[in-house]
């Protein structure tokens, strides 16, 4: 190889078909920050008159916004929260067993299997949670309060028909289910293969291989995977809003008829029938959860940018 | 860590009785597992099937498979325990148990299928693909209006999601540089995350504002807010699949003295075509079964409306919320439309799905050899 000594760049001449397409391109580009941003100034615009509504033109006996808010809040949190709760152990199981456990030639396969459940449409997810998986568990939900029923979190009185928060946590979770399965299997196969190697000369069983150099490897790839679902989860509207029996509290409780609801199902609701000041509110909390979900989305992208520079897969 | 602890095992224990082959000693043998496996399913579906009998109630087949589970990984840890030492029943466990996650996943994708079937047959008919809703209270009616609906509002997202995507995927790999293109990355995957129902305020805001009116309602305000949804997708796959183009193809070009954008459209488009059209095809079928939006700012009607500018618009997801949250008197006729409107919905996204897998193996450049 050898390199020309610094020579005087040569500019290429400025056609105008290359002025156009590339300015096409900049511009397209930068009309995605356009939108990110238009999307938070119309809903901030559209949501200012909410923070200041009188206090009858909130439903329920909240006072002001904030007390309005509150519960949603909590709602959204608590059932996403109870949804990774599931969801990302039994992801970790998937995304080892298609990259670590499963016959080579049946891995794709198998990849593409879970792939299918993030085809589903929430709609569909809803009516499946309503109609099939809330009757299934509610027996299983009255042994649980009669048994563990001193347990805060399993505290009765049970709800009869099954459409409790942790229904919706479950079907949030398997609607999770695909998006940590495939980051974390990508993660997964990228583990250098002499470090797994080594761990398997030096002995080791197959778990003590992936517990010495897949799983450390690929913890922050675990950690953002479970952020985006955790995203994903919070704006979860359909099943939430089909399933879910709602009321206005701050409840723990997992079991009972009275849940707390989540900011997008409540939004979904409420919507077609809200009027004048009832619209800023519903957008205003609609506001909240782009914020809430903003965060976590960016802390997610951050851990995964962050990564990259040492990985060296990349 | 764990692998101190071998030493223990050495062959100092057990040497009771004369061991026919020192090299499988300690081991369980070849399809041990499998059998403890199938002997555990024997034994739970026995119990259950018992219990089905006795209670006279029906065969739960879930409860036996995941109970037939969960004693397999207790047996075969404690024979293994047993037979091999600690750390091998360890490795066994977590087979067990990764392999249960997998069938755990597996449930609810075949419940959720076969339900939808077997809900949606009954009223999966002509009628329902020839007739609105219009005038309907109980039996009857169609949902050709939705689905119209959906056809109309999803191509027109795609027609704008499509271009601004594509063009941005190629600004990205073609001529970005510096902090710009850094920020639309970035920005690009945080917009995958805005929940979709934002999307629906924030077309619903766009549009109140502009037009003044505080109710709107319009077919056009849901493309708008499912091109939010989904330009990411598109800039992402597309994004991908140009900088798979080897540059010995560009760079070739270039030798020739073609311009710029005339290789861009004349040879990295083409050779990554297909690749682009699947990745639209995925981003479609992601965007088409989206139910909060439409809810929001397209509204739902039971008649026709093919003007997407003006008027309540019904789509297929609606539709089916529609029908199964407001039952009228004749409840299981609103049940099995809403259920014959999800199975329309699965098809059309598995159709969409076959398309782009069959494109993609059809229309790749042939890699040479």
């Amino acid at each position: 190889m050898t390199t020309a000594p610094a020579a005087p760049a040569i500019k290429a001449k400025q056609r105008p078909g290359d002025r156009v397409f590339s300015t096409a391109t900049v511009v397209s580009g930068s009309l995605i920050l356009v939108t990110l941003a238009a999307v938070a100034i119309f809903l901030v615009a559209q949501a200012l008159p909410a923070f200041t509504a009188e206090p009858t033109a909130f439903k329920g006996d909240a006072e002001n916004f904030w007390q309005y808010v509150g519960p949603l809040v909590f709602g959204t949190i608590w059932a996403a929260a109870l949804a990774l709760l599931m969801a990302v152990p039994v992801a970790i199981g998937i995304a080892l067993f298609i990259s670590h456990y499963a016959p080579r030639r049946l891995a794709q396969a198998l990849g593409y299997v879970i792939d299918l459940l993030a085809a589903v449409p929430s709609v569909v997810f809803g009516l499946w949670g309503i109609t099939v998986l809330a009757p299934a568990v509610q027996p299983f939900y009255t042994s649980l309060t009669e048994w563990f029923g001193w347990f805060p979190l399993f505290a009765g009185p049970v709800s009869g028909t099954g459409r409790t928060i942790l229904t919706v946590a479950i079907v949030l979770a398997v609607m999770i289910l695909p998006i940590i399965t495939a980051l974390s299997r990508e993660v997964f196969l990228q583990t250098p293969v002499l470090h797994e190697e080594a761990a398997l000369a030096l002995g080791a069983t197959r778990w003590e291989m992936i517990k010495l150099a897949v799983l450390p490897f690929g913890r922050p790839g675990i950690i953002s995977a479970s952020m985006l679902g955790l995203g994903r989860a919070l704006g979860e509207t359909m099943v939430v809003a089909m399933v879910l029996s709602p009321a206005a509290v701050i409840s723990f409780a997992v079991l009972q008829s009275q849940n707390p609801t989540t900011i997008a199902a409540n939004i979904a609701l409420n919507f077609p029938e809200a009027h004048d000041i009832g619209v800023n509110i519903l957008i205003a909390t609609g506001l909240i959860l782009f914020v809430i979900t903003l965060a976590v989305n960016m802390l997610a992208r951050y851990i995964v940018e962050r990564r990259k520079e040492f990985s060296g897969a990349n | 860590m764990s692998l101190t602890v071998t030493p223990q095992q050495a062959p100092t224990g057990r040497s009771t009785g004369p061991i026919a082959n020192t090299l499988t000693a300690g081991k369980l043998p070849r399809f041990a597992a499998l059998w403890v496996l199938l002997g555990c399913l024997a034994v739970t579906t026995a119990f259950f099937v018992i219990l089905a009998v006795a209670s006279e109630t029906g065969f739960n087949i879930a409860a036996a498979v995941f109970l037939g589970v969960v004693l397999y990984g207790v047996v075969i840890w404690v024979l293994s325990r047993v037979v091999e030492g600690t750390r091998k029943a360890k490795d066994r466990l977590v087979t067990a148990l990764v392999s249960t996650a997998f069938t755990i996943a597996l449930l609810p994708l075949i419940s959720v299928a076969y339900t939808t079937i077997a809900n949606g047959v009954p009223r999966f008919d002509l009628q329902f693909f020839s007739e609105s809703m219009r005038n309907v209270v109980g039996a009857g009616g169609g949902a050709l209006h939705a689905i119209m609906g959906t056809l109309l509002i999803t191509g027109m997202a795609a027609l704008i999601s499509v271009p601004v995507g594509l063009l941005t995927a190629i600004y990205l790999v073609e001529y970005g540089r510096g902090k710009l293109k850094h920020g639309i990355t970035f920005f690009v995957d945080v917009m995958t995350g805005i929940p979709s129902i934002v999307a629906g305020l924030f077309a619903f805001a766009l549009f109140a504002l502009f037009t003044g009116d505080p109710g709107i309602r319009m077919g056009f305000g849901g493309a708008v807010a499912l091109s939010v949804l989904m330009i990411p997708v598109v800039v992402r796959s597309s994004e991908e699949m140009l900088k798979l183009v080897p540059n010995e193809l560009r760079e070739a070009s270039y030798a020739l003295g073609v311009p710029k954008w005339l290789t861009i459209v004349k040879v990295v488009l083409p050779t990554s075509i297909a690749g682009i059209i699947t990745g639209v095809m995925i981003a479609i079928a992601r965007v088409i079964g989206e139910t909060a939006p439409l809810l929001i700012i397209a509204g739902f009607t039971t008649s026709m409306n093919y003007n997407l500018f003006e008027g309540r618009m019904m789509t297929l997801p609606v539709f089916v919320y529609t029908q199964y949250m407001n039952q009228g008197t004749d409840v299981q006729a609103y049940i099995d439309r809403a259920w014959a409107g999800a199975l329309t919905l699965i098809l059309i996204v598995a159709l969409l799905n076959v398309i782009a897998r069959v494109v993609s193996k059809l229309f790749s450049p042939k890699t040479g050899r």
